[in-house]
């Protein structure tokens, strides 16, 4: 078994980093959230904020969410290397979170992850291999930073690839004939009257 | 009171204790990792599993639990038996099967319970994780595939420590316990986070590989690396101290201990006096017992009473204290000190040189006041439970001295006696909360009491504190273990005697002629002039380098011992080894001394001795006792200079003969300086 990773020593010298003014209202909006003293509950979502601006979280900026909510650096080093959702290495423009569990596998996720892999060139894309997006009737699923991409095949995920390649947003959701969870081709039942 | 069924047995409980915690009352162990009694709950083992009724089907964890009236509750039934069996073998699964080779081997929670609760072969074929081993400073070695992150660690440094600098990183199988930014702990209480560990994850550095626990010899001492008197156990193999641990005792230490205080024993290796040495043609030779005695006899043949001095140090145990005082006053000296630092206390009334409150005094003290001190450095075990008070909220605290990281938040109120004059006169905020307080606690610090005008900021800070039928708010934080047995024992100048400046002053003019030091290192040997020096002690440091005659000896661990702690507690520590080479018993020394001289001191046996402390200072006799001493007028109110208060112990590493002469220590002070450099 591979050794844990929780401390990567692969990364970066990020030298310093500050929330830019617009980034830092919305620190102060999520502060406000709590209570005074509480400061602390925002914790999760300044991390979030951090790592939307830098793209990943760098030591310097976890460093800097503590300084900010007045607690010790090891609490948030101990929350942003609890969930997978925070970035502690450099990603690419766009991450691929490309989900694997059995529904997604058996409607073909693996075709989707080798479409995804053969992108992946770590600047522009990134690949992460992730358990339930939750999005089963639309496998399989891809999520490309904030959205979800559906009903994917190898052609279609190569083609929504090119897209943000090119500059685009693909469209999100069904990438098939299909509206949100809808039957595919328009509805099959409660047609008549 | 909840009434609760335990195994069949009706027993009344304190309302608010957890499963647990009933359990023990009622005599019934349960097994447990994480849960200890003076951390926060965290309930992640699951070791301590019991039956609940009424409750959900499936067994409860006892120490998250609390009880409540009614509660049946089983601990030794088929479903416990298995389910903790379960837990275990989780907790085996990642375990590394090292236990010939892990220091904790012997005295390891986990291996004691896979006795009750282990399988006897494991049916996991996988591999098992591997984690990276942390470095936690030269105190706290790491095995941490041996971790079970029952997070006792993390909760000891946020908790009591003060620092939170440890944490537990990932989740899952990927959990691990770590600084993460890899560098040491800055906490001086880093010994016992070994100590909590239930397995072998944490073990000491200094220790490792040395012996095993079944191997030593463990005797019950007292701590003299500061004046708390902490609870020790002096684990020795051969003629060798291996580890000291602490005991348990909640009035002085609770179960902790500072780092110098367990790990400069390695001190007592190195640097030792083995034999008496004579100074023959400006040179120390090694000499006999008889040589040594010749010399000082001939040497104090015709010297007068009032041309002799003696200095007592800091580490002295009040039998040898006696002696020596017995000794001086035989020859008709008075001029005698057991105050090296200059401190301005005097021998009496008792209560003016105590820690009145007592240590357990601090947890009822609702405003604390700081006067010239860094309890940090000067007893780190005092500043945790000063933290702990903190903690349990309600507490002003405040400093008036050095401006120093105490792990709790001290509002600084100023540096030096003009600041306590401000707050004595009442122009400061907090001298309202003073007044408000019940138990109002002003503790003074040899920083305060060290210098010229002590004895002014003696008066000044015993007009702030609050003396009642109940309450004694007058504490004097002491650094030397030596300095209240002396002050109770009359170790201070007699009629025209003089104390150390002036014992110091009398070499240079020399009206003093010889100069007897116990073991004294802690001022500047210099200044000795041409007097004729005769160190007793157990080090060749400071003194030893000045002497013209050295009489080799004992260290704390080496001699039975009688020794009385800031707060008047007297307690005694018994021999855990013997002293090396031709090095004897202090008191028995200053006896054989005597007889050479002439001037035989009335006692043969430790015990007469000690009869002799009894006679001297009834509060010989109440061992282990404390109480607050009596109060009077002390102090001498008077002008006082704009010097700020400055801490006495300025590296906390290393104080006197023993932690200056441990190379753990000297690697705890590279490692910290490495520290402060990084930041």
């Amino acid at each position: 078994m591979a050794m844990i990773t929780a401390d990567p020593t692969d990364v970066p010298q990020v030298a310093s980093f500050a929330f830019t003014p617009e980034y830092m209202a919305k620190v102060n909006e999520l502060i406000a959230n709590y209570p005074p003293g509480r400061q602390a509950s925002a914790v999760i979502g300044v991390l979030d904020l951090a790592q939307r601006q830098q793209g990943w979280l760098p030591r310097v900026a976890m460093n800097e969410v503590a300084r900010i909510l007045d607690m010790a650096p090891i609490r948030v080093y101990e929350i942003a290397t609890f969930y997978t959702m925070f970035q502690l290495k450099p990603k690419g423009r766009y991450l691929l979170q490309v989900c694997t569990t059995t529904p997604c596998w058996l409607r073909g996720s693996e075709a989707v992850m080798k479409a995804c892999l053969e992108a992946a060139d770590g600047t522009t894309f990134s690949v992460q291999e992730v358990e339930c997006l939750g999005g089963c009737v639309n496998a399989p699923v891809v999520q490309i930073n904030d959205d979800f991409y559906e009903d994917l095949d190898e052609a279609s995920m190569k083609k929504v690839l090119d897209a943000f390649r090119r500059g685009e947003v693909p469209r999100p959701g069904p990438q098939v004939d299909r509206q949100t969870s809808a039957p595919i081709g328009g509805p099959t039942t409660l047609k008549g009257e | 009171m909840p009434i609760v069924k335990i195994d069949g047995r009706e027993i009344e409980v304190p309302a608010g204790i957890t499963i647990l915690q009933a359990c023990e009352m009622a005599g019934v162990e349960i097994p447990r990792f994480c849960y200890h009694e003076r951390l926060s709950i965290a309930g992640n083992c699951r070791m301590c599993l019991v039956e609940v009724k009424p409750g959900p089907p499936k067994p409860q964890a006892s120490c998250a639990m609390p009880v409540a009236d009614k509660q049946e509750i089983i601990t030794k039934s088929e479903v416990v038996q298995k389910a903790r069996r379960g837990v275990m073998e989780f907790l085996l699964i990642n375990h590394p099967l090292d236990c010939p080779i892990c220091d904790q081997g012997g005295e390891c929670d986990l291996q004691d319970q896979a006795m009750g609760y282990g399988f006897d072969r494991s049916r996991y074929h996988e591999n098992k994780r591997a984690v990276p081993d942390k470095e936690l400073g030269p105190l706290v070695k790491t095995s941490m595939n041996r971790c079970i992150q029952c997070t006792r660690c993390v909760r000891f440094a946020a908790e009591v420590a003060g620092v939170e600098e440890l944490g537990a990183t990932g989740r899952g199988e990927g959990m691990e316990i770590t600084t993460y930014v890899r560098h040491a702990l800055t906490t001086e209480l880093a010994g016992n986070l070994v100590d909590i560990c239930p397995v072998g994850a944490l073990t000491s550095k200094p220790y490792a590989y040395e012996a095993r626990s079944w191997e030593l010899r463990k005797t019950e001492s007292i701590d003299v690396f500061d004046a708390l008197g902490a609870n020790i156990r002096v684990d020795a193999r051969g003629g060798q101290v291996m580890r000291v641990l602490p005991r348990l005792n909640d009035d002085v230490n609770e179960e902790w201990l500072g780092d110098k205080s367990r790990h400069a024993i390695d001190g007592l290796r190195y640097q030792r006096l083995d034999r008496p040495y004579v100074r023959t043609k400006g040179k120390l030779v090694e000499a006999t017992w008889d040589e040594a005695f010749a010399a000082i006899t001939a040497r104090l043949a015709n010297v007068e009473g009032d041309k002799i001095a003696a200095i007592v140090g800091d580490q002295c145990d009040a039998e040898s204290m006696l002696a020596l005082k017995d000794l001086m006053t035989a020859l008709g000296s008075p001029n005698i000190d057991c105050r090296q630092d200059g401190a301005k206390l005097e021998a009496g009334p008792r209560g003016s040189y105590l820690f009145n409150a007592g240590i357990r005094g601090i947890d009822q003290a609702d405003a604390i006041l700081l006067i010239g001190t860094n309890p940090r450095w000067e007893s780190p075990v005092l500043n945790a439970r000063l933290r702990k008070r903190y903690l349990s909220g309600r507490c002003a605290i405040a400093s008036v001295g050095p401006a120093v990281d105490l792990t709790y938040p001290v509002e600084r109120l100023g540096a030096g006696p003009a600041t306590l004059r401000d707050l004595a006169d009442g122009k400061l905020g907090f001298a309202e909360k003073l007044k408000a307080a019940r138990n109002p606690l002003i503790i003074v610090g040899m920083g305060a009491l060290a210098r010229d005008d002590g004895a002014a900021v003696l008066a000044l800070a015993r007009s702030l504190a609050v003396v009642n039928d109940d309450w004694n708010g007058f504490a004097v934080l002491h650094t030397a273990a030596a300095r209240v047995g002396g002050l109770d024992l009359g170790v201070v100048p007699g009629e025209r005697g003089r104390d150390v400046a002036g014992i110091l002053a009398g070499a240079q003019s020399k009206e003093i002629e010889v100069v007897y030091l116990l073991a004294a290192d802690e001022f500047d040997t210099s200044k000795l002039g041409k007097a004729f020096v005769i160190y007793q002690g157990h080090h060749g440091d400071a003194g030893a380098h000045r002497a013209d005659v050295i009489l080799p000896g004992a260290a704390y661990a080496e001699k039975p011992g009688t020794y009385v702690n800031m707060e008047g507690r007297v307690q005694q520590g018994f021999r855990a080894n013997f002293p090396p080479g031709d090095a004897r018993e202090d008191w028995a020394i200053l006896r054989a001394l005597s007889e050479r001289l002439g001037k035989t001191l009335p006692y043969d046996t430790l015990d007469q001795v000690r009869a002799r402390l009894v006679a001297v200072n009834r509060t010989f006799a109440a061992l282990e006792q404390q109480s607050p001493g009596a109060w009077g007028e002390f102090g001498t109110a008077g002008a006082m200079t704009d010097a700020p208060f400055v801490s006495p112990i300025s590296n906390y590493y290393m104080t006197d003969p023993i932690s200056r002469a441990s190379k753990t220590m000297a690697e705890c002070v590279a490692s910290r300086q490495h520290l402060m450099a990084a930041e």
